[in-house]
């Protein structure tokens, strides 16, 4: 009976009973990954302006609090599709440093070995699938992923971020309408962050939230604050508890602001003068939540400093360790366009 | 053994699949409780229940993309296009995502996409298409294109046990229209090997799909009247292409055409007489010829079909021009 009043509560909204508060030490980690995500960010734009690094840099600066609130909402089990400003959620779900700087650097031993730039990386053992370039696609291929779950009777949650811009994709509508009215265990993300690209929201939609759009596909609409990481957590966690009982697909909107450029080579010239520097002033996601550390939690300066000592240490580590890595020789690219065969045919001429 | 209609067989192959492997299931639109727009899927359902044979909205990228992301996940999703046409739906999922996923993350996509291609049929401009050249050209997706009833269910099984992801082009010209009898036990035809569908020494006709009934019609004409003995490829994978049953039998006839219902500018006739001209260039007695629709959509009236799409003639005139050259 308790299953089926879950369910029945899932159906109309916010499940009736809130998720328990945050532990200190999850408060802590929330604030490790945050800082984790930002450093690293710092640091491969500096290997970016060094010329180290094969491809862009798209920082996620003003955005982590939406990303790590988000995916720490997720068990081991579930799987997450990181799009591009969500560096905190691969973080959280397990990748590491070491390996973000090799794909950054397109060594032989990153996780593509070279073969694609950045985020787009997976591993379906630590429960991350980066995104690709055509935006939206994610959404079905989660569709599909959590279908997998419902067809196995597995209680494991999937999580799928898009940007502002995504939603104006057809793969956005059909993943999201199939997801919908198969009641697959997905949660959708839509992180607005007010520009996709150059593109602002009011050139992107007609509609003033996307939230709205939840109406249309026939499943929960919610929308947070995105810069305000435990309300991130809070709507995330509620929105996974329901979809692993069966609640079906919510669709949160989270409000953000993207700080930088689309990528590093990008000056902003489109952006209205002191838009940004406002976010930072104002809004700026770890220096919110650092208040809150502080002031309400009562987390003395001292463990606040160990952590940034920490970030420091293990950031310091990755870059020595991803700056011995080789890099992949040319005929590395015929392997494993298949399984069967194993390799493609080399020119003869090569 | 009672014969079967390739449609049964396709079916059949599903059937055995499914009982076979739990992780098999089958997406689409009206797949199942309509049992599929041509009912390749009937009973499918029934058998198997509505969480292995899932009916979707009309959302072609959206049933590719969930079937890669279920792939990833272990299952061995069945796929189907309601016709082949609305592929081009999928086009972006299929080339940029399920075809670069394993190289690029190492997730696979054992997956099958599957549907009724092919003219003959009068079925217009949205319902006859062959879209294989599309796909043929994408590293990373592997095509097949069955001929015969045994071959149906044949690929269909290699298909749902490899490892990647492969387009199951079946021709809806054939599915009522020719009948074989399977062979005992656990019926797989290998993915990239041909078949030699008849032996001949003058010539030989290089094809695929429903062409090779036309090619083998022509064959018997030519024998009959021309005195040519017209030796016939099906090469049932269209990628990878089985390069070395190709060139074995250049090598023997000398005189090749190569033929396909698909047009004719960038289509598979022309990869394969590029690679005739790479590696046999010193066995041809005469220029690879190629016999294809004309370059336009496929029009429905019947008229107009007709003069399209290549037909028996069209394979016995060029055969005649190589044989004389």
């Amino acid at each position: 009976m308790a299953g089926k009043r879950a369910a029945a509560a899932a159906r109309r909204g916010t499940p009736a009973a809130p998720p328990p508060t945050p532990t200190t030490d999850q408060k802590l980690a929330l604030y490790y990954w945050m800082r984790l995500t930002r450093s690293l960010e710092e640091r491969l734009v500096a290997l970016h302006r060094q010329n180290k690094l094969v491809g862009g840099v798209f920082r996620s600066l003003g955005q982590e609090a939406d990303a790590v609130g988000s995916a720490f909402a997720l068990e081991p089990a579930d799987v997450v599709s990181s799009l591009t400003r969500n560096l905190g959620s691969l973080l959280v779900k397990g990748a590491t440093p070491v390996e973000v700087i090799r794909q950054h650097m397109g060594t032989a031993d990153s996780p593509t070995g070279g073969r694609d730039l950045g985020l787009h990386f997976a591993d379906i053992r630590r429960g991350f699938i980066g995104h690709v370039s055509p935006l939206g696609n994610m959404v079905s291929v989660m569709a599909g992923v959590t279908l997998s779950f419902k067809m196995r009777g597995e209680r494991r949650v999937g999580l799928v971020y898009v940007g502002d811009g995504a939603t104006s994709t057809g793969a956005f509508h059909e993943g999201l309408n199939f997801a919908g009215v198969q009641r697959c265990p997905l949660v959708v993300i839509v992180e607005n962050n007010g520009y996709a690209y150059s593109t602002p929201t009011r050139v992107q939609t007609a509609a003033a939230r996307f939230v709205d759009k939840a109406i249309g596909y026939g499943v929960v609409g919610e929308r947070a604050d995105g810069n305000d990481v435990l309300a991130v957590y809070d709507l995330t966690k509620r929105a996974v508890n329901r979809a692993r009982d069966g609640g079906g697909v919510t669709l949160i909107e989270l409000m953000t602001y993207r700080r930088r450029g689309h990528a590093e080579h990008d000056n902003q010239s489109y952006v209205p003068s002191g838009e940004v520097d406002r976010w930072a002033a104002d809004n700026d996601p770890i220096d919110r939540y650092l208040r809150v550390l502080l002031d309400r939690v009562k987390v003395e300066e001292s463990a606040i400093g160990a952590i940034d000592a920490r970030v420091a240490a293990e950031v310091d580590e990755a870059v020595e360790l991803a700056s011995r890595s080789p890099s992949p020789t040319g005929a590395d690219a015929l392997r494993g366009v298949l399984a069967a065969p194993p390799a493609a045919a080399r020119l003869w001429y090569r | 053994m009672a014969e079967i209609t390739y449609l049964e067989a396709i079916r059949e192959a599903l059937f055995e699949e499914m009982e076979r492997d739990p992780n098999v299931f089958c997406l689409g639109e009206d797949v199942g409780v309509f049992g599929g727009a041509f009912k390749v899927t009937d009973g499918l359902r029934e058998r198997f229940g509505a969480g292995r044979v899932v009916d979707t909205p009309i959302s072609e990228s959206a049933i590719v993309g969930a079937a890669a992301g279920a792939a990833h996940m272990g299952m061995r999703p069945v796929a189907e296009m309601q016709f082949i046409d609305f592929i081009a739906n999928a086009y972006d999922m299929l080339t940029n995502y399920v075809a670069t996923s394993r190289y690029r993350t190492g997730l696979a996509c054992p997956m099958v996409v599957r549907g009724p291609s092919g003219g003959y049929v009068h079925g217009g401009p949205f319902h006859s298409q062959n879209p294989e050249a599309a796909f043929l050209h994408t590293p990373g997706l592997k095509v097949v294109a069955p001929a015969t009833a045994e071959d149906a269910k044949g690929l269909l099984k290699a298909a749902i046990r490899d490892e990647d992801c492969v387009l199951y082009l079946e021709h809806k010209f054939l599915y009522r229209r020719i009948k074989g009898t399977m062979p005992a036990g656990d019926h797989v035809t290998p993915i990239g090997r041909a078949r030699v569908a008849r032996t001949g020494e003058d010539l030989t006709i290089i094809t695929y799909g429903a062409m090779v009934w036309k090619a083998l019609d022509a064959a018997d004409q030519l024998g009959q009247e021309d005195g040519l003995a017209v030796e016939v490829i099906d090469l049932r994978t269209l990628a990878p292409l089985d390069d070395d049953a190709i060139f074995a039998s250049v090598k023997k006839t000398n005189r090749v055409l190569v033929a396909h219902e698909d047009t004719r500018t960038g289509g598979l006739a022309g990869e394969i007489t590029s690679r005739i001209n790479e590696s046999c260039f010193e066995w041809l007695d005469a220029p690879v010829l190629r016999v294809t629709a004309h370059d336009v959509p496929l029009a429905s009236s019947p008229v107009l079909e007709e003069f399209i799409l290549p037909q028996t003639a069209d394979l016995m005139a060029a055969a005649r021009r190589a044989a004389r050259y």
